[in-house]
């Protein structure tokens, strides 16, 4: 048996968990935006995508997005049910982890990414639609891309990373664009809200909302610097780069919007944060902390822009999933084309900004449009194949009425209720 | 007998119940409520998306009196709840029939 180093399994271990804790967060953030009648409906489709996600990846998942690569397109069934896992390693000489532990890490990458996809169509989504959606999104969207993208392995694994060489560090393609563009089919193929635009649709718990981003912002330690699948200098590295570009972006949308509406809101700083995780996502271990400060300040400004372009263009996008993830992510993603450095990381490259040419730039705008294009195509025939079998959008007297009682036999508050009568 | 129904600043429902008290009134109903009058809604931001509320929150309250104590108490009330800004609210009374207490069954003025 080959000797793991217990220090960076460890912090993989760790972050794993941590990465894991911004599912929950994902769901109290996104059920404080959504309306008193639905928040409990919002929060099942996070819980549920967990639940289902899990199944997926020990049954298949895995295998088909880290096993031996068939061509750089898909893995294979090498790890079906999680064989040939136990006591094997994954990692670098000198740092290897058990894989069961890479597993696990991965896991909770592929289940926050099908979660933030409910965003995009809150309040009116059945619940049983939502479920086959999972299922079928996780298999056909989610675990190709992995497998693209992440599944290294010596020249010969997914074609970007081990061909396009384009840049990823943890998950710009694979969780933020990917995510964004399936959003933006999803909001598509589900249509507007009832009373888009029409009647005010305030979220409905702004303390909520500062919970769940807190939440998110400290598990995203985990999902940036854990991907560095060691603990040394390039997760340190990944973690500050990861504090300073949500710190600069929660400040920067702060700034937008003291100058566009002349009021920092709550909101605003908590969205903020977020789409500075989401800059530095695919960047940090890859550009400096004044990279990240740059890339922090960009993508709040261009994110609190991009959310108004739902109300000009007429989609529902209802959390702005394509607004913050998938703008933010484009950015990082070319942000790496420019700020990258092998000072920060010998594995990495040099972007325009430090002497190398414009052909990681190239390559970073390769893996945009392809993963863009493939998510967006792959999502919108799933969510059609569905809307015209099983039905997706609630009936219109549910979804006035709320879901919550509809489909889950709950509602989240009791205020002047039953309960308090006597 | 008079009810006197005030619809008043949330704010001042602490003085006016005071001052109530002081002025040996002991007993109110009150109720949040929501309104407008020339005093306007207020605009909220939320990512950009403004939301005008033109409701805003108002409190009820409810005093039943005897005739002869009517001045006494309006006095009492708009003095309390008085503040001078657009928005302190309006009163206004209304003829009661009859007025029975529960517990005793007394009627009239002894029930108030």
């Amino acid at each position: 048996m080959v000797d793991i180093n217990s220090g960076d399994t460890a912090w993989v271990l760790a972050s794993a968990a941590l990465v894991l804790f911004m599912t929950p967060g994902l769901a109290v953030f996104y059920g404080g935006m959504v309306r008193a009648k639905s928040v409990l409906n919002m929060m099942m489709m996070s819980f549920a995508a967990l639940g289902i996600t899990t199944i997926i990846w020990v049954l298949y998942g895995y295998s088909l997005a880290f096993g031996t690569s068939q061509g750089g397109f898909i893995g294979s069934f090498e790890h079906f049910g999680l064989a040939n896992t136990i006591n094997e390693v994954v990692g670098a000489d000198g740092h290897k982890i058990p894989t069961l532990a890479f597993s696990m890490f991965q896991l909770t990458f592929a289940a926050i990414t099908v979660a933030l996809l409910s965003g995009a169509i809150a309040d009116r989504s059945r619940f049983k639609a939502w479920l086959v959606f999972v299922i079928a999104w996780v298999t056909l969207v989610y675990i190709p891309v992995a497998h693209w993208v992440f599944a290294a392995q010596n020249g010969a694994g997914g074609w970007i990373v081990d061909r396009l060489h384009a840049l990823d560090f943890a998950g710009g393609l694979v969780v933020e664009i990917n995510s964004g563009a399936s959003a933006l089919a999803l909001a598509l193929v589900l249509g507007r809200r009832e009373g888009f635009k029409q009647i005010a649709m305030r979220p409905h718990n702004m303390p909520l909302v500062l919970l769940g981003a807190g939440m998110l912002w400290f598990g995203w330690f985990g999902f940036n610097a854990g991907s560095a699948l060691s603990a040394g200098q390039l997760a340190a590295t990944a973690m500050i780069n990861t504090q300073v570009a949500t710190a600069a972006a929660a400040i920067s949308w702060m700034f937008y919007e003291v100058f566009k509406i002349g009021r920092p809101t709550t909101l605003g700083i908590a969205s903020g944060a977020i789409a500075g995780a989401v800059v530095i996502t695919p960047a940090c271990g890859f550009v400096t902390p004044l990279g990240a400060l740059l890339l922090g300040l960009i993508a709040g400004v261009a994110s609190a822009w991009a959310v108004s372009l739902k109300f000009k263009l007429n989609y529902d996008d209802s959390l702005d999933v394509v607004g913050v993830h998938g703008v933010s992510g484009v950015i990082g993603m070319l942000g790496i084309g420019f700020l990258a450095t092998t000072a920060v990381n010998e594995a990495g490259a040099n972007g325009l900004f430090f002497n190398g040419g414009t052909q990681l730039l190239t390559n970073q705008a390769i893996g945009i449009v392809v993963i863009a294009a493939f998510s967006f195509t792959v999502t919108w025939l799933i969510g059609t194949a569905i809307a015209k079998t099983m039905g997706f959008r609630s009936s219109k007297s549910d979804e006035v009425e709320g879901l919550d009682t509809i489909y889950h036999a709950e509602s989240a508050y009791d205020i002047g209720g039953n309960s308090n009568r006597f | 007998m008079k009810l006197i129904t005030a619809i008043l600043k949330p704010i001042k429902l602490d003085d006016v119940k005071n001052a109530l008290d002081a002025a040996n009134i002991h007993g109110m109903t009150v109720s949040e409520t929501r309104g407008y009058g020339r005093q306007k809604g207020k605009t909220e931001f939320y990512r950009g998306a403004s939301y005008s509320d033109d409701f805003i929150q108002k409190v009820r309250v409810e005093v039943l009196v005897a005739d002869s104590n009517l001045n006494t108490v309006l006095d009492v009330i708009v003095k309390a709840a008085h503040t001078g800004s657009i928005g302190d609210g309006k009163i206004w009374i209304t003829n009661v029939e009859e007025v029975i207490r529960v517990r005793t069954g007394e009627r009239g003025n002894d029930a108030i």
